[in-house]
């Protein structure tokens, strides 16, 4: 399987990273290293341009990260529209990872601040579609 | 002094919806560029048409425009980084004339984004990210901006009301240009009551969506002498990518993109941000133009609302920005508007800027991003 049924509106299907969307089905939001570098990626990466390996490894992304910013989003471009309002914020983890996600609905808009702890976790949508969200942590 | 010059430069008037196709609208700028100049579409070397792709059907645009203005059998290509193509385009151009290849360029940038609804033009626009992993969220322009803007207030207590005020500047000024798509004068009210599009953006903080065209015409230093008695040198050229995505974006203050491409420009110039007397900068949305303050050196980081505040950017303040109404009052084709800024600059510097002359601009800046703070692009113009 692909990144057909990820997020609301997939544009594209197939990636090297696939595997992500099985571990994302088992619960896990996983990111890829290089062993030889070091570098660990999230997106995801399955090659090294610094070493030019394509041996990354996938590891979990755990533990409590930050909000670094969000926005609640009222126009939501056309395939999103239902969506609206959603909002997309910008956690920070452990080993310098960013990611991109929606606010889980949970977190009601009020109690939002920069910094507040959140984890992000896989999220299955009634329509059978999956994605990864942040939950207060 | 620098051997690559800008010899002339037109736009289209900008509008919510042109009513022609881009053959024909990239001729109204082609056409106010060359008017009054004495050569021919012969004397063109070389043309770089500048756009971005998805928002009419038209594959490869350059041929059609190439052909529709009699310049074959002569090189044309394309060249895009979305809303900041035709300075990538004008970077092009300056490489190509000061490489000997060619004594003459034209760059046209232009963009019809009427024969698609705002919603869809957005839904391209969200594509101008990672489609794998973040156009799958529902990221938009206005969102990845709103994401600055949020983390310009939470670190230095950037309100709602400092974005509004660049609006209030630009619409002031957008009303005195015959260009300019939106020419009323917005209050502060009227800014801060719009509907919310993306939280803390409103509609009045926002570009709005438009049909235009840019011409640029590049010329070795001396046949654009021989063309023009007060020829615009291009002194400064700066160019810089961060990544596509949000996630590898390392600040959320500025666009890195942004300072890396000042810096660039600034050591090219051998000047200072303060030797700046009139700058164009990319204000897609009001918070654009406060990073763009503080990422060109004109106010330190967390300083840039000071400006607007006491208005020194105001066409009779200490560094006079958008003085002809931005992207905010212009619209924002996006393929076309680098070139609008660069005109904007070059009228500035000949003393021709009939709207609102900021007097005796000598130095001119012009600072053009493409999508969510990715491509940076910054253009130092002197006469
Ligand atoms: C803000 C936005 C969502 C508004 O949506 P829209 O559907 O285009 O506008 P609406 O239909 O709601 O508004 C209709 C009216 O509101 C006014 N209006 C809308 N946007 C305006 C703006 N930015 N400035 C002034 N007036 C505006 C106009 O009167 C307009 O009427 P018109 O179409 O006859 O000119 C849309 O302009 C947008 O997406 N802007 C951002 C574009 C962008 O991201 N560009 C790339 C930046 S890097
Ligand atoms: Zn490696």
């Amino acid at each position: 399987m692909g990144f057909e049924n990820f997020g609301t509106v997939s544009f594209t299907a197939e990636a090297k990273v696939a595997d992500f969307i099985t571990y994302l089905e088992q619960g896990k939001v996983m990111a890829t290293r290089c062993p030889k570098c070091g570098v660990s990626y999230f997106p995801p990466k399955a090659d090294c341009p610094s070493c030019l390996s394509g041996e990354v490894e996938w590891f979990e992304v755990k533990g409590k990260g930050k909000l670094a910013t969000y926005t609640i989003v009222n126009y939501g471009p056309s395939g999103f529209e239902d969506d609206a309002p959603y909002i997309l914020a910008l956690g920070e983890f452990e080993g310098g990872i960013q990611i991109l996600a929606r606010l889980s609905k949970d977190i009601a808009p009020n109690d939002i601040k920069a910094g507040m702890s959140l984890v992000v976790s896989s999220v299955k949508r009634p329509d059978g579609r999956i994605a990864y969200e942040f939950k207060k942590g | 002094m620098a051997d690559v010059a800008i010899v002339s430069a037109g736009q289209s008037v900008f509008t919510r919806s042109c009513g022609e196709s881009i053959r024909e609208l990239a001729f109204e700028a082609f056409k106010e560029a060359l008017e009054g100049l004495d050569i021919t579409t012969g004397d063109i070397d070389a043309s770089i048409i500048c756009s971005a792709p998805e928002y009419d059907k038209q594959r490869s645009p350059a041929g059609l425009i190439s052909e529709y203005l009699e310049l074959t059998p002569k090189p044309s290509f394309y060249v895009e980084t979305v809303c900041s193509s035709s300075s990538t385009g004008l970077r092009v151009a300056w490489s190509l004339v000061k490489s000997g290849l060619h004594k003459m360029v034209a760059v046209i940038g232009f963009q019809k984004m009427s024969e698609l609804s705002s919603r869809d033009a957005a839904e391209r626009m969200g594509r101008g990210a990672d489609i794998i992993w973040e156009s799958p969220f529902g990221l938009t322009m206005p969102a990845g901006y709103a994401m600055y803007a949020q983390a310009h207030m939470d670190k230095y207590g950037t309100t709602e009301e400092h974005l509004a005020k660049v609006r209030v500047k630009n619409s002031h000024y957008g009303a005195t240009n015959p260009k300019a798509t939106y020419r009323k004068e917005l209050s502060l009210e009227d800014i801060l009551n719009s509907e919310v599009i993306t939280s803390p953006l409103k509609k009045f903080d926002c570009c709005a969506n438009a049909d235009g065209s840019s011409c640029i015409i590049v010329a070795r230093g001396d046949v654009a002498k021989g063309i023009t008695d007060k020829p615009i040198w291009i002194v400064g050229l700066g160019a810089a990518t961060d990544t596509m995505t949000m996630a590898g974006r390392e600040l959320l203050t500025g666009l890195k993109c942004a300072q890396e491409a000042a810096r660039q420009a600034y050591k090219m110039a051998r000047l200072k941000p303060q030797d700046i007397d009139v700058a164009e900068v990319h204000d897609c949305f009001t918070v654009s133009e406060i990073l763009a303050y503080e990422d060109l050196g004109f106010a330190k980081p967390g300083e840039g609302v000071g400006l607007i505040e006491d208005k020194e950017t105001y066409a009779d303040g200490t560094i006079p920005v958008n003085v002809d109404g931005g992207l905010l009052s212009k619209g924002h084709p996006i393929g076309a508007t680098g070139g609008s800024q660069i005109r904007t600059i070059v009228r500035q510097l000949r003393g021709e800027a009939t709207e609102a002359q900021v007097k005796g601009a000598e130095i001119g800046l012009v600072h053009n991003i493409g999508g969510i703070g990715q491509y940076g692009n910054v253009t130092i113009l002197r006469r």
